[in-house]
């Protein structure tokens, strides 16, 4: 039977590209299906995550997935070349642990530092720094957080490693620079300047400019709610 | 077999959930209570970034992270196995242990909060419960099929904090008639020996959240 692989996606979604990665990582080939969210989701979308009805969902021969981290952990298990865990059972818990932390921790800590009006932005992006110096120490020298190759954590790590430089640039905003973290800061570069990372990100022009609009229309939303 | 130690308190769900898993699959270990207002100098440098337990110590090698140490230990110790053989099931029950860590806290929240603020939290916990019924659990004995493994440990807490919850609202909020699988569910877990020998004093939990 010939393999099926699908994803369900949305172009600008740090968490779908973290399936794209993965999966072009390993030389998987598959069917990339675009879904208009939040406002339109499809059918088929909300019949495959019914529980979350969100992207991404990975469709393996019919049989889907639902939440980066765990369709990550699928691929690892399903297609054996280029491992993006590592064998040792203590450094895979290790991964795991740091990217439960880039999940739970930064990836909060930054969306709400990202999208703050510049008013509020002294706390959240206080707590975002702590988050990424606390992360830093993960790389321990390291080149990438898997070591010589990328693993699950830098693939998990994607917004910081592509997202968080462009919300800079829109916002005026310094979180993660080479004075306050020099070797994160070296990691995103290393990280993007993989081919097959590269490859895997979506056009840098139209993501900066989707990350604005959406900055524009945050603050308006601010303007209107702070004179009712 | 190198030493294993475990760091955790006495009303954790999260510390339970090890203590179940090293318990069925028969592993020794050293347990140490941990005073969360007075934490220890090992919890401190095992567990810098979150400074919380549980912590399972390996051979002297910590791990963090009550989701981590399970899928550690189902490495290090396949006998009786706590997650399926096959990919794509494993890919089910990593999905619900992430529920069951992202979604599951908004239980112990009712305890803590008051007025309006408490009738959300019981709301988001019934539609919790609601979703890991029907989506999660479905006519099956165990989230799993017919016997423990991860997810039910996962969701372990679920088992002994709607007593508490019972005695601090006046009302069970896992009724049976709401919730029958789900409520089917918590008898058959306790029930299993490994659980039943290790959960929390109810009366000791009760003093203390009442």
């Amino acid at each position: 039977m010939a393999e099926e692989v699908k994803v369900f996606g949305a172009w600008g979604s740090p968490y779908s590209r973290r399936v794209e990665l993965a999966l072009q990582l390993k030389g998987v080939q598959y069917e990339y299906i675009e879904e208009d969210i939040p406002k339109n989701k499809s059918p088929l979308l909300l019949k495959y995550n019914p529980v979350h009805k969100k992207i991404p969902v990975l469709l393996h021969n019919g049989k889907p997935i639902a939440e980066s981290l765990v369709i990550l952990e699928y691929i690892e298990e399903t297609w054996k070349g280029n491992p993006i865990l590592p064998e040792d059972p203590y450094d895979k818990a290790m991964a795991r642990f740091w990217a439960k932390f880039v999940d739970e921790k930064c990836m909060p800590a930054l969306w709400k530092a990202g999208w703050s009006p510049e008013s509020e932005r002294e706390k959240p992006v206080e707590e975002a720094c702590e988050c990424l110096k606390t992360l830093e120490s993960a790389l321990g020298g390291k080149r990438f957080f898997g070591g010589d190759t990328v693993g699950m954590v830098d693939i998990a790590a994607i917004f910081i490693g592509y997202w968080l430089r462009l919300i800079q640039e829109a916002t005026g905003m310094e979180l993660l620079s080479a004075e306050k973290f020099p070797e994160l800061f070296k990691w995103t570069d290393e990280f993007v300047s993989c081919s097959v990372v590269k490859g895997s990100l979506p056009p840098r022009d139209k993501l900066l400019a989707f990350i604005k609009a959406r900055i524009a229309a945050a603050m308006d939303q601010a303007q209107t709610n702070a004179s009712k | 077999m190198e030493e294993v130690k475990l760091l955790g308190m006495w009303l954790s769900p999260y510390s339970y959930r090890v203590i179940w898993a090293l318990k069925l699959k028969g592993i020794a270990y050293e347990y140490m209570e941990e005073d969360l207002s007075n934490k220890s100098p090992l919890l401190l440098q095992c567990n810098p970034v979150h400074k919380k337990i549980p912590v399972l110590i390996h051979g002297g090698k910590p791990i963090c992270e009550s989701s981590v140490i399970l899928e550690y230990i189902e490495e290090i110790w396949p006998q009786n196995s706590l997650l399926p053989c096959d990919p794509y099931e494993r890919a089910i029950a990593r999905f619900w242990i992430k529920f069951a860590d992202d979604k599951g806290p908004i239980v112990w929240k009712i305890c803590g909060t008051r007025g309006e603020e408490r009738q959300k939290v019981i709301e988001e916990s019934l539609e919790m419960l609601k979703t890991i019924e029907e989506h999660g659990l479905g006519d099956k004995k165990f989230f799993g099929g017919d016997n423990i493994s991860m997810v039910d440990i996962a969701f372990g807490g679920l088992a002994y904090w709607p007593g508490v919850i019972e005695k601090v609202l006046g009302r069970n909020l896992l009724e049976a008639h709401k919730f029958p699988r789900l409520h089917a569910w918590t008898k058959n877990f306790e029930e299993v020996p490994e659980v039943k020998e290790n959960l929390p004093d109810l009366g000791r939990l009760l003093k203390r959240e009442t």
